[in-house]
């Protein structure tokens, strides 16, 4: 059963990268978002499945902080300066959030 | 020359950044989730800011990039501390499989 499982994830993961990587006629840039994207939907993984709050909360900052890598590709890609003033202010409400978050799950209340 | 180094770093990041959404995933216990993702991840997203300075030099945007590493150096530990805290006292069990739980231990003395 444990090996089963194994398999699967590693099957679906393998043909996931030589998908991207052997496939798709596209650029390099756009290659390694979507290596990004793997991410975000791993990490959405765990927030839909999550048992109780407090794996949410992990996954929900760590989302927050992949989201900081992709606007400085986007940046790279693009070629455009702002892309890195959005992951500043992206990593700024990230750790207020879950600074809440982490509040919220000691069971205090907001204003104290 | 600039472009294959910052490219490098890049490519490395990324890779941090999917092992440590492997381990996110794999790893049975909240307190094993946080301390494989959150500095696997961190790492990962501060070489990408690392490869996006080397492109841009000196200029507004690579020094902006500086001061996003600075600051998630900062932040990311300090959110894997606050939300490790809080998971415990909120109650969630550790693994059946784990060894020593020093803080339970600190809060019975």
């Amino acid at each position: 059963m444990k090996f089963a499982r194994w398999l699967i994830g590693l099957i679906i993961l393998g043909s996931a990268v030589y998908f991207i990587f052997h496939v798709l006629k596209v650029e390099l840039h756009t290659r390694l978002l979507l290596y990004l994207i793997i991410c975000f939907a791993l990490s959405l993984c765990r927030i839909i499945g999550g048992p109780t709050p407090a794996d949410r909360s992990v996954a929900t900052d760590i989302l927050g902080i992949l989201i900081i890598g992709f606007c400085a590709i986007l940046a790279v890609y693009t070629n455009k300066d702002w892309y890195i003033d959005i992951a500043i202010a992206w990593a700024l409400q990230s750790f207020i959030g879950t600074l809440a978050l982490a509040k919220f799950l000691e069971g205090r209340n907001f204003d104290e | 020359m600039n472009e294959m180094i910052s490219l490098v770093f890049i490519v490395v990041g990324i890779s941090f950044d999917l092992f440590g959404c492997l381990g996110l995933i794999r790893l049975p216990d909240i307190y094993s989730r946080l301390q494989a993702s959150t500095k696997c991840v961190t790492l990962g997203t501060c070489g990408i800011l690392l490869g996006v300075f080397i492109k841009f030099g000196f200029t507004a945007a690579g020094v902006k990039a500086i001061i996003c590493i600075l600051f998630l150096l900062l932040t990311a530990p300090v959110t894997a501390h606050a939300l490790a805290k809080g998971a415990h006292k909120s109650g969630v069990r550790l693994w059946k499989g784990s060894v020593c739980d020093k803080y339970t231990e600190d809060e019975k003395k």
